[in-house]
């Protein structure tokens, strides 16, 4: 066994638990999570089947944590897991899962096989068999500070350019501000929109925010890639500027995985509760809402739909807010069918859309989301996470379909009137 | 051993044997599973109507919006063998007559004609869910040893048990004989295969109810 086999077998060990363990024995082969996973449906290779993509760690767990393996294991009955057989289940663990969940939302004995992905990716890092590129977004994350390599200089000609379209100040390092705003890279480099538009939503909403000049980048490759190291050193840097701050609450960006990292995982990867709040930038709009601290001004008349983030709503719980926003500047919201709870991933999420061998696969899927679009054939597109939109924009661009993508935040802030206007 | 002798053994030595090794192997099974225990969840919960661990136990019996539509044979076939299979276990007279010498316990039993009936349809079902099982790619795909032996072992139950009680193929002692051995195999067998799932199923569906309910989601 090589040391790196050696570290990932380690590392699964140490990551099975109860709850693993009742899945794997609750599962009766019955097929249906692949039903649920785009992968499968668009190509229908039984070999994307949710459950068939944990097979070695179900074979370690079996060996390692019952009786009947470990009597089979002694007398040499079991298959062991190899560097080899990790190796190619790659593809199926990072390339052909985007851990969307839908999985998990449909698996008739209930097993949360998301979970159980999420978990295996990290004896796939230790071992040395996760995917270059998002080993390279992690390590840019470490090292430089984002996943694309932005650092600081670039965010604040950001703001800079930014204060002056808008003519609103953007506070960075301003202690004891009510929010602390934290941005993906792909917003500082795609699209600067994002930071226009919380600058006017704040000024209406007259709420106190600022920047972290030390923790600007919410999106977490470590968790993506399954490394709690590097996902815990992430998150550290955040949880430190927004104490340094004493912020009350950082808003995540429209990033889904940077929400899911800090908002469901960050307190049990540093290890303790979080001393303020962490909401989504569409949950913090949503209240904004219902106090009626956001006013907008007309509508749009297109014809718009949503596309709902894994890890906003299924994953994360935020299903209705979008909806009562869309409402409020969209005369002609049209739902895509399984909209909201089961809505079908973009096909890139779960660091998928930074693996660059996995491009084929995941246009292939995206004729998924191409057929809801279809159904309802909307002008323009709304989402709330950057990475959705360049992989949204990617499929559509592909598949020839003319529908411009916009982010749901930078919609609403269109409709805020201008300042003494 | 003659074929009284048989029926005294499975109906006595057996049938103390496997339901030992059963009550053991459950126990054993549970705690090696169950004690694995979880880490602690240091996030702050957001609380939504629905979204818990009994939920979620409750819910997943029925399917999911669209999913019965995608996979009918499994969900149909699965719910009418279910079903069938407590029906014929626990509300067949003799059954209770068994259950009541062990434990005292008894309750009133449906008409033999009306168990005849299910078990007829549970055994198609299983019929059913075979043929789907070597037709359709996923499910023969995922299908090891242990799908088809478990396969078998529930098989052989339901079919002994009605062959019995009609008396065909063979004299009633030796089908009743092997009815009730073959119900011992299933029983030995259960605590360690996929048929686990019996019991595992509601601790599988807690986890995942009280995991997502914990982000407010009603999964």
């Amino acid at each position: 066994m090589s040391a790196s086999l050696e570290k990932g077998v380690r590392v699964l060990k140490e990551v099975i638990d109860a709850p693993i363990a009742s899945y794997f024995n609750s599962c009766v082969h019955c097929g249906i999570c692949a039903e649920a996973c785009l992968f499968y449906t668009e190509t229908g290779d039984p070999k994307y089947t949710p459950i068939h993509k944990l097979e070695p760690m179900r074979r370690l767990y079996e060996q390692e944590y019952t009786l009947l393996g470990r009597l089979k294991k002694m007398v040499g009955l079991s298959k062991p897991v190899t560097d080899a057989e990790l190796g190619e289940w790659q593809e199926l663990v990072y390339n052909s899962c985007t851990l969307c969940g839908r999985c998990s939302a449909v698996c008739p004995v209930g097993n949360d096989i998301v979970y159980m992905v999420r978990k295996f990716r990290e004896g796939m890092s230790a071992s040395g068999n996760a995917p270059v590129g998002i080993k390279g977004a992690a390590n840019r994350t470490v090292t430089i500070g984002s996943p694309m390599g932005v650092k600081l200089p670039a965010v604040k000609a950001q703001m800079k350019h930014v204060e002056e379209d808008y003519g609103i100040p953007i506070p960075m390092d301003q202690e004891g501000a009510e929010y602390m705003v934290m941005l993906s890279s792909m917003e500082i480099i795609n699209f600067p929109e994002y930071l226009g538009a919380i600058a006017k939503i704040m000024q209406q909403a007259g709420k106190t925010w600022t920047l972290c000049s030390t923790a600007f980048e919410a999106t977490n490759a470590g968790m993506q890639i399954g490394n709690s190291d590097l996902a815990r050193l992430i998150v550290s840097r955040i949880v430190e500027g927004a104490e340094k701050l004493k912020v009350k609450t950082v808003i995540s960006p429209e990033c889904g995985h940077a929400y899911t990292a800090l908002r469901w995982e960050g307190a049990n990867l540093i290890g303790r509760p979080f001393t303020f709040k962490v909401q989504h930038i569409i949950e913090v709009l949503g209240e904004f809402q219902e106090l009626g601290l956001l006013k907008t001004k007309g509508m749009e008349t297109d014809r718009l739909t949503f596309h709902d983030p894994c890890q906003l709503a299924r994953r994360g719980g935020v299903i209705q807010p979008q909806r009562n926003l869309m409402n409020m500047v969209a005369k002609n919201f049209v739902e895509m069918p399984d909209a909201g709870y089961m809505n079908w991933c973009c096909g890139g999420g779960g660091g998928a859309s930074a693996i660059e061998e996995g491009e084929e696969l995941r246009l292939e899927a995206f004729k998924k989301k191409k057929s809801q679009l279809d159904a309802v054939k909307p002008d323009r597109l709304v989402t709330a996470c950057a990475n959705c939109r360049i992989v949204l924009e990617e499929g559509l661009e592909h598949y020839q379909m003319n529908i411009p993508v916009i982010g749901l935040t930078e919609l609403i802030a269109e409709h805020i009137p201008e300042k003494g206007a | 051993m003659n074929e009284m002798q048989f029926l005294t053994w499975v109906r006595g030595q057996g049938l103390d044997l496997a339901v030992s090794i059963f009550l053991l192997g459950v126990l054993w099974r549970l705690i090696e599973i169950y004690s694995l225990g979880r880490k602690k969840d240091l996030t702050a919960p957001r609380h939504a109507a629905g979204a818990s661990g009994w939920h979620t136990v409750f819910r997943r019996s029925i399917p999911p919006e669209g999913m019965l539509k995608k996979s009918p044979v499994s969900y149909i076939a699965g719910y009418t063998f279910h079903i069938g299979l407590v029906l014929v276990v626990l509300l067949f007279a003799p059954h209770i007559k068994l259950i009541q010498s062990l434990t005292g316990l008894s309750w009133p039993g449906l008409p033999s004609q009306f168990i005849d009936l299910v078990a007829v349809v549970t055994i198609a079902a299983m019929v059913v869910l075979l043929v789907d099982r070597i037709n359709k790619p996923v499910k023969r795909y995922l299908s090891t040893f242990e799908d088809w032996f478990t396969w078998l072992v529930t098989f052989l139950p339901l079919l002994t048990g009605w062959l019995s009680v009609r008396h065909l193929l063979l004299p009633y002692t030796n089908m009743l004989a092997l009815h009730i051995l073959s119900v011992e195999i299933l029983l030995v067998v259960l605590p360690f295969t996929k048929l686990f799932h019996a019991f595992t199923v509601f601790g599988s569906r807690w986890y995942n109810g009280a995991v997502n309910g914990h982000k407010g989601v009603a999964v």
